[in-house]
């Protein structure tokens, strides 16, 4: 690739904006691109971003420029953000409108045979107002203050050979617009970003899913942060209906998922779709691959126990993905040595369903950052979502490992006062993970399910869909302990009897 | 299962066994799932399994003259043979079968292509 280095706009979705920034640094990392970040006014602070800006408001803004080395770099880029809308060649940039006109038309005469190329070529130009609407006719009146373009080629709105965007940007506050454009920013069209990926992988129409399965763009966000690239290994050690893994294959992963539930790996859990009575014979993990064309990349998935060792010393995985149970939705649980009471209720040929405890959360992390430091190759990453209570935060809460480098912490505001870190390690280029010091802050007594049930002030909305879903919790339970239930009744004694209490 | 994942699967966890792997395979049912070849994936593969573990799922398989009794250096040159191990290693699926641990002969079932390793309270 030879350097003939130019700006950038990067203009990104208005969604997710915690990830933004350690998604742009994953994908950096991941191709190794070279860029630059450009600071000569208001917009372009914004991209002090990549370092600065996490306690500035500019984070906040949709349009980044950026430096890249070359085109393939901007390309390369957008070929994987899913929160990047689209990345333009920057032509002209100001904070008002008259410097924008004279800065543009000056570029276009000093980099005229940067701009040759695009001369002859059929064009469009897209308008967009940032906060604030404006009607046809308005936006026809911007393009002719652009008169100036010295595009020969024809109009062409359908099949364009070239595109280009004006934008002007009005802030974010919809209730404070300015009467004029805060930047004005113009560009040529080069990649669009992955947003299209989102509602390919939509999980409305998912073959498999559950209560818990993970949004599409998510998962497409926690695989970027996990740098999954063209045949690396990917495991995820709670894996369920494996939406996870369906990102991480879209993105050229082989994945493994392992998981305590027979009954949902076996695709013979209750339908979470209302209008699904029962589910059909080939909902499986497998089946969510098969479905949008990654069938070849599905290894296995294993039904086992994270709390116990499985997997033989000295393999190592490329990347380890999850979203652990938090034990809301689903039962956090290990099988557990103890006898059992009920033996005698049970017939021989019933298949056994070993008797679990509650895993705490701690101890679970505990497990899944040990397990990671001895299972990650040196500079592979571990993704993983962390809940809690919002007044519970600090810092120090974050589950730390000496072989594991923390390097991306977003968060994702959920109900109420809950809320729910992405983290990102990196493994360590050290020798002895044996050595490793495990520090995880969270005090013993902990408990996310507590404090979600119990410290959380509700709606009354969510205080009856919590009651339907510990209601099947408890049914869930019973069913696998080999019960079947009969009436309601029974059901709501299951649950008086499960540990929600 | 793949006879890729019958390399990475112990039994570890039950009470007192230290090393639980090579599992013994035994398979009742299997399928053949033509899947792309990736010569690359397949070489980064390799130094994360053990050989003795392919040359037993070779077995097993009854492929065992197609798989040497070493790894050979060169073996990133040696199309022919990244394309046998793709076979044994990402074709086959054992559809019904168990694996039984080496040490205290408990087994594993494997129903439907899913290995079930879960241990009963009393076994771990
Ligand atoms: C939040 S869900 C993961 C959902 C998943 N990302 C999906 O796409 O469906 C957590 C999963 O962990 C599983 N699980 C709970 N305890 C476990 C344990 N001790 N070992 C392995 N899996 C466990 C649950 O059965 C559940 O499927």
């Amino acid at each position: 690739m030879t350097n003939s280095w130019k700006k950038y706009i990067l203009w990104f979705a208005q969604e997710h904006l915690d990830f933004r920034v350690a998604e742009f640094n994953s994908i950096i990392k991941l191709f190794g691109l070279k860029h630059r970040k450009l600071n000569d006014n208001t917009l372009v602070r914004s991209l002090n971003i990549i370092y600065k800006f996490l306690i500035s408001f500019d984070k906040q803004k949709p349009f980044w420029i950026v430096e890249f080395a070359n085109e393939e770099s901007a390309i390369k880029f957008a070929s994987r953000s899913v929160s990047l809308r689209s990345i333009y060649e920057l032509w002209g940039h100001s904070n008002n409108l008259k410097s924008f006109h004279e800065k543009l038309q000056d570029s276009i005469k000093t980099k005229e045979n940067l701009m040759d190329p695009y001369i002859q070529k059929s064009f469009k130009i897209v308008v967009e107002t940032y906060n604030k609407h404006i009607s046809q006719k308005e936006k026809v009146e911007k393009i002719e203050t652009l008169e100036y373009l010295p595009f020969q080629g024809e109009v062409d709105l359908k099949t364009p050979q070239t595109e280009w965007c004006y934008i002007e940007f009005y802030g974010l506050d919809p209730t404070a617009v300015p009467s004029e454009p805060d930047d004005i920013l113009f560009g040529r069209l080069v990649a669009n970003g992955q947003r299209d990926l989102i509602k390919e992988l939509s999980l409305k129409k998912r073959k498999f899913i559950g209560n818990t399965s993970m949004d599409a763009q998510l998962s497409l966000l926690m695989v970027n942060q996990a740098l999954v690239n063209n045949g690396d290994l990917v495991l995820d050690p709670f894996v369920g209906t494996g939406s996870l893994l369906v990102s991480a294959a879209k993105f050229g992963g082989y994945v493994l998922g392992a998981d305590i539930d027979f009954m949902m790996l076996h695709g013979r859990s209750r339908p979470s779709r209302i209008t699904q009575k029962v589910r059909e014979r080939d909902e499986r993990v497998r089946a969510n691959l098969e479905q949008y064309g990654c069938g070849d990349r599905y290894i296995d998935v294993i039904i086992s126990d994270f709390s116990n060792p499985l997997w033989r010393q000295g393999v190592e995985f490329d990347a380890i993905i999850t979203d652990p149970p938090y034990g809301i939705r689903e039962s956090t649980e290990k099988v557990e040595s103890k006898t059992t009471s009920k033996q005698n209720t049970r017939s021989k040929d019933m298949p056994h369903y070993p008797s679990t405890s509650h895993y705490s959360l701690q101890q679970l992390y505990v497990d899944l950052l040990q397990f990671s430091a001895h299972h990650l190759k040196v500079g592979g990453r571990l993704v993983c979502w962390l809940p809690y209570h919002r007044d519970d935060y600090t810092s120090e809460m974050i589950p730390q490992h000496s072989s594991l480098v923390l390097v991306g912490n977003s968060e994702q505001p959920l109900s109420g006062l809950t809320s729910r870190r992405l983290l990102t390690y990196e493994k360590r280029d050290i020798n002895a993970p044996d050595s490793a010091q495990l520090s995880y802050q969270l005090s013993n007594s902990y408990d996310f399910r507590d404090r979600y049930f119990n410290n959380a002030p509700e709606s009354r909305t969510e205080r009856r869909m919590r009651k339907a879903e510990q209601r099947e919790i408890g049914r869930i339970e019973a069913l696998k302990r080999g019960k079947v239930i009969i009436d309601n009744k029974e059901a709501k004694n299951n649950l008086n009897k499960s540990r929600f209490q | 299962m793949r006879l890729s994942t019958y390399n990475f699967l112990t039994s570890k966890a039950i009470k007192g066994v230290k090393v639980g792997f090579p599992l013994k395979l035994t398979i009742a049912k299997q399928d053949v799932v033509e899947s792309e070849f990736n010569p690359t994936f397949i070489e980064r593969l390799l130094p994360r399994l053990d050989w003795s573990g392919i040359r037993l799922a070779a077995e097993v398989a009854g492929l065992n003259d197609d798989i040497p009794a070493e790894l050979p250096a060169n073996v990133a040159e040696n199309e022919e043979l990244l394309k046998k191990l793709h076979h044994l290693l990402l074709e086959i699926d054992v559809l019904e079968g168990q694996l039984e641990c080496p040490e205290t002969g408990r087994v594993f079932p494997i129903t439907d292509g899913i290995p079930n390793m879960l241990l009963n309270e009393d076994e771990v």
